[in-house]
């Protein structure tokens, strides 16, 4: 389903009133080029071709949908998961990286940058740089290097070079304005591959396409697994790629979506709950649904997981709230950590913090909800660290 | 034709090459930023002045982290123009300031507040042509000047649409990047400002990169002036208000010289 995305792109690259491209006149010309370029290769049978074949050889797709029954009996309700943790990387962001990469080459780039919270998107990027012989820069807050060690092995094994920041939060927020910053001074030879459904046009409208395989495989798969349609769709939202992915497959049917942001130590407190307690303003190139204070200072975020600790929220969630199309709902970090072990000890899966947040929503609220379609958005090796300290094991 | 514009003609009929210092508000502190602002517009034709943001996106390490400072200091960019009220020493004031702060008062108040402020210009580095009509309405209203921003990769199409919404003066923009001191002003510069000439007659300043008297000549020889802003920042934090007016002394005199 590409309704939002078909909307977006013949207007004036917004969502509603959401989106739009707030950047630096040196980057306009790079991203009307990237428009461009996106519409010929997203209408050339070859590029689809290509894409296609590596989505199956490299990421291993499609991704199975699965009855996690143990899972549902907690959760009283019948949970199925599509399983892009078991994608190649271990997330859905691969699914962009490859995508914008070979993008990237057909625009004759040279040098790929990318920012990264959890480095799930950073490994991603890395891997898809890696394939394809390309130079590899990622920036990540300093704070996430130190909670995402893994993920900087990963990445520098991968032969990416990794720039730590120390500004603002030294989180993700702060790795995408170092990433602008690049790409304003190299923009000529490079592309940046934004890990999320947020930047200026086209970025969320690209990034939104390239995930869309997630829920038109979810849908495909839970009609021949269940013969119909689930009740609800559920996906945690920090950027909000993977929920974008997975719920533009279900647009136009009488589904509900629902997108679970980070509560952090609560919505009173520290978090990252851009569209549950935000307001309108503009971040990193577009406008959407922001955390800020009253003079438009952007607030510090939190959250336990690095990848939903995020003061924004893509400009299509910003619209897809506004015209009540999906509700947005957020589960503590409490609550997420206890669904990330519930999962792992009934079903054998170590889920990322991230998407145990929408797991956290469905063991709050599933009782009684028929069929609920979960995206299991990645997997876990990468937080256990974070687990085991918060639980203090 | 707005206050600002009239009088940078003005100067400009009398063959004076233009001196535009940034300065950060409320750095170094909250009482020193007056006296800072005063000293710095002695030899200027308009001061710059930017309001501490979270999120800088287009700014190097120094001007970025002189608005940290500020914030840290409790001044947001609305606290700012407050503070800047009544400030101005013999300069007009133009304000220098990312899109989020505007769209959160609204165009039209933030034009106000600016406008009681004694702001006379806007530069807003991260609203490109396509998203500006609203701010430029509102500027409009209010008398302030609509300053403009080209690229090095600013199409000579975009240059001349761009060029004409400007109400201030053109800043070119002499090199690919964000702000900070460049060792030698970019070859790109001269191409960027010849590409401003051809689209319009107003002023046109060349900003980014320039930190000292010699490239600030080089740059004056073919533009009409120079935006002058981290190495003025590092100078008001490590030498005080002093530090920084002598070295604007020694600019003007470089700019002074190429007067035929």
């Amino acid at each position: 389903m590409t309704v939002a995305s078909d909307q977006v792109r013949q207007a004036t690259g917004r969502f509603g009133e959401f989106g739009g491209r707030y950047v630096p006149e040196a980057l306009m010309s790079a991203l009307i080029e990237l428009e461009q370029a996106w519409q010929e290769a997203r209408s050339d049978a070859a590029f689809g071709t290509r894409l296609d074949g590596l989505l199956a050889d490299v990421v291993g797709r499609p991704t199975p949908l699965y009855l996690a029954e143990r899972f549902s009996e907690r959760a009283g309700c019948r949970v199925l998961l599509k399983r892009e943790d078991l994608a190649h990387t271990g997330a859905h962001k691969i699914n962009n990286t490859l995508g914008q990469v070979l993008l990237a080459t057909r625009m004759g780039k040279r040098r790929i940058i990318a920012e990264t919270g959890a480095g799930q998107h950073g490994v991603a990027t890395a891997t898809a740089a890696a394939f394809f012989g390309l130079p590899c820069v990622v920036y990540m807050g300093a704070v996430d290097m130190a909670r995402q060690q893994l993920n900087v092995v990963r990445m520098r094994m991968l032969g990416a070079e990794v720039v730590g920041v120390e500004a603002g939060s030294a989180t993700l927020k702060d790795a995408i304005n170092e990433a602008l910053r690049d790409w304003v001074t190299n923009v000529e030879d490079t592309h940046y591959v934004i890990g999320s459904v947020v930047g200026p046009h086209p970025y969320p409208a690209l990034v939104g396409d390239l995930q869309a395989i997630i829920g038109t495989e979810a849908r495909a798969q839970v009609l021949e697994l269940e013969g119909g349609l689930p009740d609800e769709v559920v996906a945690c939202v920090g950027g909000g790629s993977n929920a974008i992915g997975l719920f533009r497959g279900f647009y136009d049917d009488d589904v509900r979506l629902i997108g679970v942001e980070a509560a952090g130590e609560g919505l009173d407190k520290r978090h990252g709950a851009s569209i549950t307690a935000g307001t309108q303003g503009v971040l990193h190139g577009a406008l959407s649904l922001v955390l800020q204070d009253d003079e438009g200072l952007i607030t510090h975020p939190h959250s336990i997981s690095a990848g939903l600790d995020y003061p924004g929220v893509g400009p299509e969630h910003a619209w897809l709230a506004s015209t009540g199309r999906a509700i947005y709902e957020s589960a503590t970090d409490e609550e997420a950590v206890k669904a990330f072990r519930v999962l792992a000890a009934t079903e054998g899966i170590v889920p990322a913090l991230e998407p145990a947040h929408a797991l956290a929503h469905v063991l709050r609220d599933g009782a009684g909800k028929g069929l609920v379609l979960v995206g299991l958005s990645g997997r876990g090796d990468k937080d256990v660290a974070a687990v085991a300290e918060s639980l203090a094991l | 034709m707005t206050k600002l514009l009239d009088h940078l003609l003005s100067l400009r009929a009398e063959g004076r090459k233009l001196l535009v210092p940034y300065l950060m508000a409320g750095v170094p502190q909250r009482d020193s930023y007056g006296p800072a602002l005063v000293a710095c517009s002695e030899d200027a034709d308009a001061v710059e002045v930017g309001l501490p943001y979270s999120d800088p996106l287009m700014d190097g390490p120094v001007i970025a982290s002189a608005g940290e400072r500020a914030i840290r200091d409790g001044i947001g960019p609305i606290e700012a123009l407050e503070l800047t009220a009544g400030l101005g020493g013999s300069a007009p004031l133009i304000a220098m300031t990312y899109y989020n702060p505007i769209y959160r008062v609204g165009e039209r108040a933030f034009c106000a507040r600016a406008s009681r402020a004694g702001v006379t210009g806007l530069i807003v580095p991260d609203l490109p042509l396509e998203e500006s009509a609203g701010i430029r309405n509102a500027a409009r209203e209010h008398g302030l000047a609509w300053i403009t921003l080209v690229a090095p990769t600013s199409p000579p199409h975009r240059v001349e649409a761009i060029a004409k919404t400007a109400t201030g003066f053109v800043y070119a923009v002499s090199t690919l990047g964000v702000t900070g001191a460049r060792d030698e002003l970019s070859a790109v510069a001269s191409k960027v400002v010849a590409r401003c000439r051809d689209a319009t007659d107003l002023p046109v300043l060349v900003g980014l990169g320039v930190s000292n008297p010699e490239q600030a000549g080089a740059a004056a020889s073919v533009a009409d002036g120079v935006v002058i802003g981290s190495a003025v920042v590092k100078l008001v934090l490590e030498r005080g208000a002093e530090g920084a007016a002598s070295f604007l002394a020694e600019v003007r005199g470089a700019l002074d010289a190429l007067q035929g």
